[in-house]
């Protein structure tokens, strides 16, 4: 049973400032997940949490108490490295009791406690193992029996898979979330740069980028409803194709015209100073389909086509600087080079204005299109 | 190392050469030393420890038995025997032989020499002898005969025997040999157990004016020893200390802790920051961090100096003069001992040899067992 409230947390070395004043509330048993680019202290970030690194102004509270100068093995914390960080030293067994030998427990519930974080993890064949003596998702697996063994309030993973291959990281990431499922009172926050990872671990997402969180909610909250161009790009694979547009009066409602097309009807509504001007026009890859209607959202000629079997990526240069990506279910069978048209329900369209912000979405559904 | 396979012949070639020279510069007088010290005085001035192995022409001067042993057979007087069994000398062939010094390899094994009024006398190859004479012989003492013998190889443990058993005030290196090892012992375990702590604090604790402390530590690396002799010793007599072999510890310690501080605070330095934030997590102290987690890892960099100021310590001469060698020699130490050797038994060198031998021992065998630990420590924090 853990809540974590940051206020205005900032850290800085020297004069570099790396977090710029982070306000964030964590609920007790949830699973926060932490994305953003290389650099953008999602790391700092954490490590500010589990006390390795000193916040230069703000405050953490852990379950109401400011822990700013509260030794980390005080905090409740269990922290899972990138690198595994075990000891190299030890067996198994002492990896996982060192923290609780440190703290004087008894042999017995040592023993109690190894054994079982050995069994949920299924380490109980190698507890007598060196490290060096084990694959990398055991290795993995030792360094979460080790936090396990901690009976931590707050789980801290690093990266966690960012060390081990494709497979095993699959087969990691749901043991990850069973253990969480296991744990329901246990919070976790959890650091990664791979979208999928935290798509399907997270129960919110926290997406940083230099220092500023740019969005928290629901990963279908910040896939449907991104706020900005950043969160956007980030979240989806591939990226979503944005062009520029230019908001005109058309009738009974503002629409949206993208270069060089014809104007768009919009699911947001545009205040009435931001007409006429400039903005973005957002569409994911996965919305996008093949016009056969009147009313097509982009044409231009195809440029490349990758089938990857399950689906087709269609690369099609409508005369922006990036070329419009399409994903099509299926395999689909067009000649490259030829004019197409795709085409987008108007709920799926992002609008963002100049700044990179998203318009507010209409509450009612729009007619039928 | 063979993604730059194309750089390779030439500086390849250079490096082979050079290991090759520096392996020959090392083993040859190492070997020459332990071949030398099993010689005989004689042998070793015959010949070079190189042909030890193979028989050598050697020039002696043996006697026949003396006239008490002669027997008549009608009317001649014999004396019969064999040349080498009867002077104590092992069998060996006679290649030539003479009866005069002035003439030494007149006669070929098998010819008899004629000596006027001694007799006649035959000599075989095997050093078998017959002479003969038409009166009795008289005297007391033999006939000398000089003969050019081939002797086959020969090595004796004597000399170690008088170099580490005798007793012998003079010579022996036996007490001198403890009395490095009581030096040397304390003299590499002080400063590695001052020099981890120091290390670790350096490498992962934050504290101000961290920074100019390692860079004081590099710049004392360069300050020659020399330096500190005189004011040192000065210290060591005023407070009491004098010379003797906490003087030397002390020193030793002094002059080892820069090299120590700077090799181990690398070593440390290099260690998985990750690994020591855990045990931060875990609840570790600063000191539980040093004894539990970085002391264990730290081994081979350990090892490495220790092996450093072993040899170091072992062979100074310097630091021992100064500091622990007084008027009574009582604390004397093997590489004066060896010094005081040159002096009085300058010219035996089986005796040189084998004390020389005898104070590299120690560390050749520290050496061949250290080896990996030497080069580990050496290439620390280079590689990942």
């Amino acid at each position: 049973m853990a809540t974590l409230k940051l206020t205005k947390v900032t850290k800085a070395y020297g004069n570099i400032e790396i977090l710029h004043g982070i306000d964030l509330d964590i609920e007790s048993g949830e699973f926060i997940v932490f994305v953003g680019p290389s650099g953008c202290g999602k790391s700092t970030l954490l490590r500010t949490i589990a006390g390795l690194e000193q916040i230069t102004s703000g405050t953490l509270e852990i379950d109401g108490v400011v822990v700013n100068d509260i030794p980390p093995s005080q905090r409740g914390i269990a922290m899972v490295f990138q690198s595994y960080a075990l000891y190299p030293h030890m067996t198994v067994y002492d990896n996982m009791a060192f923290g609780m030998r440190l703290a004087r427990k008894s042999r017995q519930e040592i023993d109690e406690r190894v054994k079982y974080a050995a069994n949920i993890l299924q380490l109980t064949p190698y507890l007598d193992r060196l490290p060096k003596a084990l694959s990398g998702g055991q290795r993995q697996r030792v360094a979460i029996g080790r936090a396990i063994c901690r009976n931590p309030k707050v789980f801290l993973f690093d990266e966690p898979l960012s060390n081990l291959d494709a497979a095993l990281r699959v087969a990691t990431r749901i043991e990850i979330a069973k253990l969480h499922e296991s744990m329901p009172d246990t919070t976790m926050i959890y650091v990664t740069h791979d979208q999928v990872e935290a798509m399907t671990l997270a129960d919110r997402i926290v997406v940083l980028r230099s220092g500023v969180i740019e969005q928290v909610g629901s990963p279908m909250e910040l896939y449907d409803r991104p706020d900005n161009i950043f969160v956007a790009g980030f979240i989806g694979s591939p990226a979503m194709n944005m062009v520029p547009c230019t908001f005109e009066q058309s009738g009974g409602e503002v629409r949206a015209r993208p270069e060089n097309h014809e104007p768009v009807r919009i699911p947001v509504q545009i205040p009435a100073g931001a007409v006429g001007g400039k903005g973005t026009l957002g569409v994911r890859p996965e919305h996008l389909r093949l016009a056969d209607g009147a009313e097509p959202l982009f044409r231009g000629r195809l440029d490349i086509v990758e089938h990857l079997g399950e689906l087709t990526l269609l690369y099609v240069d409508c005369g922006f600087a990036e070329p419009i990506i399409a994903k099509l279910e299926g395999n689909v069978r067009i000649e490259r080079g030829s004019e197409i048209a795709l085409a987008a329900r108007t709920g799926m369209l992002h609008v963002f204005d100049a700044d990179g912000r998203s318009f507010p979405r209409q509450e009612q559904p729009l007619a039928a299109e | 190392m063979s993604s730059i396979a194309g750089t390779k012949s030439g500086l390849m070639w250079a490096v082979h050469i050079s290991v090759a020279l520096l392996v020959a510069l090392w083993i040859f007088p190492t070997v020459g030393l332990f071949v030398s010290s099993f010689r005989t005085a004689d042998q070793i001035a015959a010949s070079g420890w190189w042909a030890s192995l193979f028989p050598q022409e050697q020039n002696l001067v043996l006697r026949t038995a003396d006239p008490s042993k002669q027997a008549q057979e009608g009317d001649l007087y014999v004396i019969s025997g064999n040349l080498f069994a009867d002077n104590n000398e092992p069998a060996a062939g006679i290649s030539a032989w003479g009866v005069s010094s002035r003439a030494i390899s007149d006669y070929e094994p098998g010819e008899t020499a004629d000596m006027g009024d001694d007799g006649r006398i035959t000599i075989e190859q095997n050093g078998d002898y017959r002479l003969e004479n038409d009166v009795a012989f008289e005297g007391r003492r033999g006939e000398r005969i000089f003969v050019t013998a081939t002797t086959p190889p020969k090595f004796t443990l004597e000399n170690y025997e008088h170099v580490l058993l005798s007793g012998s005030t003079t010579d022996s290196m036996a007490k001198a040999f403890f009395n490095t090892l009581t030096v040397t012992i304390p003299a590499t375990v002080i400063p590695i157990v001052i020099a981890a702590f120091a290390a670790y604090a350096l490498a992962w604790m934050r504290f101000p004016g961290r920074a100019l402390l390692i860079a004081a530590v590099v710049a004392l690396l360069v300050v020659p020893l020399q330096l500190a002799l005189i004011p040192l010793l000065r210290l060591h007599l005023g407070i009491g200390i004098g010379k003797g072999y906490l003087g030397v510890w002390l020193a030793h310690t002094g002059f080892g802790l820069p090299l120590a501080i700077y090799l181990l605070r690398n070593y440390m330095v290099g260690l998985p920051r990750d690994i020591i934030e855990n045990a931060k997590v875990d609840g570790a102290t600063d000191f539980q961090i040093f004894t539990r987690i970085v002391l264990p890892l730290s081994m081979p960099a350990l090892a490495s100096f220790a092996i450093f100021q072993f040899l170091w310590t072992w062979n100074d001469l310097l630091v021992a003069k100064v500091f622990l060698i007084d008027a009574t020699g009582e604390t004397t130490v093997m590489t004066n001992q060896i010094v005081e050797l040159l002096g009085t038994r300058g010219g035996n060198w089986e005796i040189l040899a084998t004390a020389a031998f005898v104070s590299i021992a120690v560390p050749l065998v520290v050496f061949f067992a250290m080896q990996r630990y030497l080069v580990r420590g050496l290439l620390a924090g280079s590689v990942k």
